[in-house]
This record gives C-alpha cells, sequence and structure tokens, in this order.
C-alpha cells in the first residue's frame, strides 16, 4: 500500500513536469503532429479491423439471441449501435490501444532512457518529461476520440455487412434499428471517455517508461507494466464515467 | 573552473563518492581516471547535476551550482555539453536535427542561421555527407562526431565527456581525443573527461584525477604519472604487459 501511495506520487509528480511551461510552442507544434501520425494513424487500421469484425459478430449473436416473432428485428440494429457507441468503440478500443500505443510508448522512453538520451536532453536543459511526454498527451487525447468515431461507424457498417450477406435479418431493419431511439448524448460520453483513456494509456505508459532503470529487460518489464497498469486503471475509470456521466 | 569541495554520494546506503573535493582548470583538458565501478561515472554525473549529491558543494566558476534552483541550473545547463558514453544521439532524429535542436530551443535564430551552425559544428568535427542520416545509420566513430557537434553548438563554457573512446578502434581514439583537446584550447573550455583509455592519458591528460573505490586517490598531469609511487594507481596504469615493459625501459 505505501508502495502504491509512493508510485501514486511519482507519477503526480512527473505529471507536474509535464504539463510546465514549453520551452518552444512552435517545437511542441511540430512535435504534437509528429506523433498524431505515429501513434494515431498508425492505429487507425487495427481499429478499422477490430471494430468491422466486432459489429459483424454483436449483430450475429443479437440475431441469434432476439430471434422471437415478439421481438422487432429492427432491435437487432439498436443494439449493435448502442454495444458500439456506449462500450466497445471506446473502452474495448481503449484497452486495445493501450497495449499497441501503450507498449510502444512505455519502450520508447524507457530506452531513451536507458541510452541515457533523456540525460542528454536535461543536461541540454530541456524539461524532458515535458518535451517527451506531453506532445503524445496532446497528440492521443486529440486523436484517440476521432478513433472512436471511426469505430462506431465502421462497426455499424461491419453489422450491416453482415446482415446482407448472410441474410439473418432485412438490411432495411437494420437500418432502421440504427436509428431508433437515437440519443446524440450517447456519443458525447463515448468521446469524453476516449479522450479520459486516452490521457491515462499516455499518461501512465511514459511513466512507466521514464523511470525504467537497468538494462533492455526492464524496458520489458516496463512495457509490460505500462500495459496492465493502463487496462486496470481504464476499467476503474469506466465505471467512475459511467457513474457520473449517465446516471 | 569547476570546483568540488567534499562532495558524498551514496546509493540505498552505498557509499560510492567519498569526500572527493578537486579542481578542474579552464582551458585544460581534466581527466577522471579509475577502474570500473570505482564512481568515476557517479562524480562525472553529480558535477553535472544528474546526480544530486548528499553533502558537499560543486561551483561552476564562482555561482555554487549545488545551491541552485530549478531555473537557475537550467541557465548554467545551458553553457554545458555533455558526450554520453553511447552517444545519447535522439534516435527519431536525423544528424542534421539532432545538432540542431538546442538551436531550436534556445536561440532565436533564422532557420539559415541555425543550419549554418549547425554547418560550422559538423565541419568542425569533420563529419561530411551523413546530414539526413539517422543514428541507426552511423559508425560509432561517427556517433562521437555528432555528439560532440551536437555539445559545441551553443558554444559552451563547460564540456563533459564519459568515456568518449569507448568502443572505439585505436586510431579513431585519437581522432576523438584530438578533436576534444583541440576544442578546448580553441573555446578555452573548461572540459572534464572520463576514460579508463591510458591512450587518452598520456595525449591530452593535462589535469589528471584518479578515483579509486569513492576516494580521490591521486591528483597530477600525464608527466607525474609515470613516476607516482601511488601503488593503487600504478596497478592500475601500468596493468598491461606493454605498460609494465614501458615503465620498465622508461626506468
Amino acid at each position: 500500500m505505501i508502495k502504491l501511495i509512493g508510485i501514486t506520487g511519482r507519477y503526480f509528480s512527473l505529471l507536474g513536469k509535464v504539463f510546465s511551461r514549453p520551452e518552444k510552442m512552435r517545437i511542441y507544434r511540430e512535435r504534437i503532429i509528429f506523433e498524431m501520425e505515429a501513434l494515431g494513424l498508425d492505429s487507425i487500421s487495427l481499429t478499422a479491423i477490430i471494430s468491422v469484425f466486432i459489429g459483424a459478430v454483436v449483430t450475429l449473436q443479437m440475431s441469434i439471441s432476439l430471434e422471437s416473432p415478439f421481438i422487432p428485428q429492427y432491435l437487432i440494429g439498436y443494439a449493435t449501435r448502442e454495444v458500439m457507441i456506449l462500450e466497445f468503440s471506446s473502452t474495448v478500443v481503449a484497452l486495445i490501444l493501450a497495449g499497441k500505443v501503450g507498449s510502444n510508448i512505455a519502450s520508447e522512453i524507457g530506452t531513451m532512457r536507458i541510452t541515457e538520451q533523456i540525460d542528454a536532453l536535461e543536461i541540454m536543459g530541456v524539461n524532458s518529461a515535458s518535451y517527451l511526454i506531453l506532445p503524445k498527451i496532446v497528440a492521443t487525447v486529440l486523436f484517440f476520440p476521432l478513433l472512436t468515431l471511426l469505430s462506431i461507424f465502421i462497426g455499424c457498417v461491419g453489422g450491416y455487412a453482415i446482415a446482407y450477406m448472410t441474410g439473418i435479418m432485412i438490411p432495411g431493419d437494420y437500418i432502421e434499428g440504427m436509428h431508433y431511439a437515437f440519443l446524440p448524448y450517447s456519443v458525447t460520453y463515448s468521446l469524453i471517455k476516449s479522450a479520459v483513456f486516452a490521457f491515462i494509456i499516455t499518461s501512465i505508459s511514459a511513466f512507466c517508461g521514464y523511470y525504467a532503470d537497468g538494462n533492455s529487460l526492464e524496458v520489458g518489464r516496463a512495457s509490460t507494466r505500462a500495459v496492465v497498469a493502463s487496462s486496470i486503471v481504464i476499467m476503474i475509470f469506466n465505471l467512475i464515467l459511467t457513474q457520473i456521466l449517465l446516471t | 573552473m569547476i570546483k568540488a569541495e567534499h562532495i558524498s554520494k551514496s546509493f540505498d546506503g552505498r557509499a560510492v563518492l567519498d569526500d572527493i573535493s578537486v579542481t578542474f582548470d579552464t582551458g585544460k583538458t581534466n581527466l577522471i581516471i579509475g577502474r570500473s565501478g570505482s564512481g568515476k561515472t557517479v562524480l562525472l554525473k553529480s558535477l553535472v547535476g544528474l546526480h544530486a549529491v548528499d553533502s558537499g558543494a560543486i561551483y561552476y566558476d564562482d555561482i555554487c551550482y549545488t545551491s541552485l534552483g530549478f531555473k537557475e541550473r537550467k541557465a548554467i545547463r545551458k553553457d554545458i555539453g555533455m558526450i554520453f558514453q553511447g552517444g545519447a544521439l535522439l534516435d527519431s532524429s536525423t544528424v542534421v536535427e539532432n545538432v540542431k535542436l538546442p538551436l531550436d530551443l534556445f536561440t532565436s535564430r533564422s532557420e539559415a542561421e541555425k543550419m549554418e551552425r549547425v554547418k560550422f559544428c559538423l565541419d568542425r568535427v569533420k563529419l561530411t555527407g551523413a546530414d539526413r542520416l539517422y543514428p541507426s545509420e552511423l559508425s560509432g566513430g561517427m556517433i562521437k562526431r555528432v555528439a560532440i557537434a551536437r555539445a559545441i553548438v551553443l558554444n559552451p563554457r563547460y564540456l563533459f565527456c564519459d568515456e568518449p573512446n569507448s568502443g572505439l578502434d585505436p586510431q579513431t581514439s585519437v581522432v576523438i581525443d584530438n578533436l576534444i583537446r583541440d576544442i578546448t584550447e580553441e573555446y578555452n573550455i573548461t572540459t572534464i573527461i572520463n576514460t579508463h583509455d591510458m591512450n587518452s592519458v598520456m595525449e591530452i591528460g593535462e589535469k589528471i584525477v584518479y578515483i579509486h573505490e569513492g576516494h580521490k586517490w591521486w591528483e597530477g598531469t600525464k608527466d607525474d604519472i609515470l613516476h607516482a609511487d601511488n601503488r593503487e594507481l600504478n596497478d592500475f596504469v601500468f596493468a598491461s604487459a606493454m605498460a609494465k615493459r614501458a615503465r620498465r625501459a622508461a626506468k
């Protein structure tokens, strides 16, 4: 418990350094664009592939579960949309990105630590925490909500495609379900969650990498710790945000 | 001039530096030598502020570095250049981007002026045709040259080198040594080099400090070192059979 309090203290201390005034805004803007490409654009294909299959699978499962003459078929489309918006495209995509982006950040910064690149920045008088971590946080917080929107859209398309290809339901009913009882606030809720999860993934992974110490084995361990810790904190905040935003 | 007064440093209760006092002169190549694990890297990193010392004081000219706050230290750090053992170049940046980074962050020069300065520094370390290469595409000697160019790009007053010759062949080592010595004399820099390469000691060691088990064991010049009667120092300096033969011949 004392160790956990110590780690939490170091985490917030690092965040204090990260959010101190940047040296030169122009350099940071360039780095944010670079990180958006490295962490965001490179995650589009993974997000799209997973979303299209999950959308299709959810539609199939719903069609089997809701197979009753008393339940209108458009509810399958409705259920698919709700699953994608409320949980999959924000939380599950965040967990997947914690594996991809989180391990990438932790290993990159951890390698910089053990090869003295961070020391070199400090010697130059650069606030290394801010220079390395802030652009990543800004880039992911801005980009992950876009990935969530993309995931919602592609997941719904995946559901439509499976309905069309297998004939489990009339595609028109699926489209009707997509429009049924739509609450725009659900999307807002999903986007808020994805922005918070982006912050969690990036800051925790950067923290694990920044304090890596030793050799390449330690970088590997830091990477694993980053994914595990990010995933757990995401699940905790998923519960908290749902309680705050939906009830 | 950089002066350390009674500095001590320990990790997890294990003393690594114990009451070290030493002065490093301006315009000279000052060498810290010692066996692996003797504490010389910790001493170097304590001098630049990467490790906080447990006790004692470090002075940069007349300024007590150890009593400064973060902002004041930052101002001094802009006067410090450091060459790390592995080069410590940013992997995701090209040679030019690595050398230009301090200019981008700390000067308001135009892009043309910055590129002119980068070109000057790369020419100074005799590195041509590698502008767009990444560190992974460079040889060990080229990495050290880029590291030197980056270290001098802001005209530092203090230059620290941690094992600048490690991993280099003897010929390239001599080139790097001479480069550091020439830059030190040319710009009147206080240079501190951490090494266990005896060739460097004999080539460029204007002032030498021998560290043994965290203590300052001996201090002198490259001429003194051959005639010193300190047993630990002699064990270190004349460790190789060739060095022993050379000493016998000198006697």
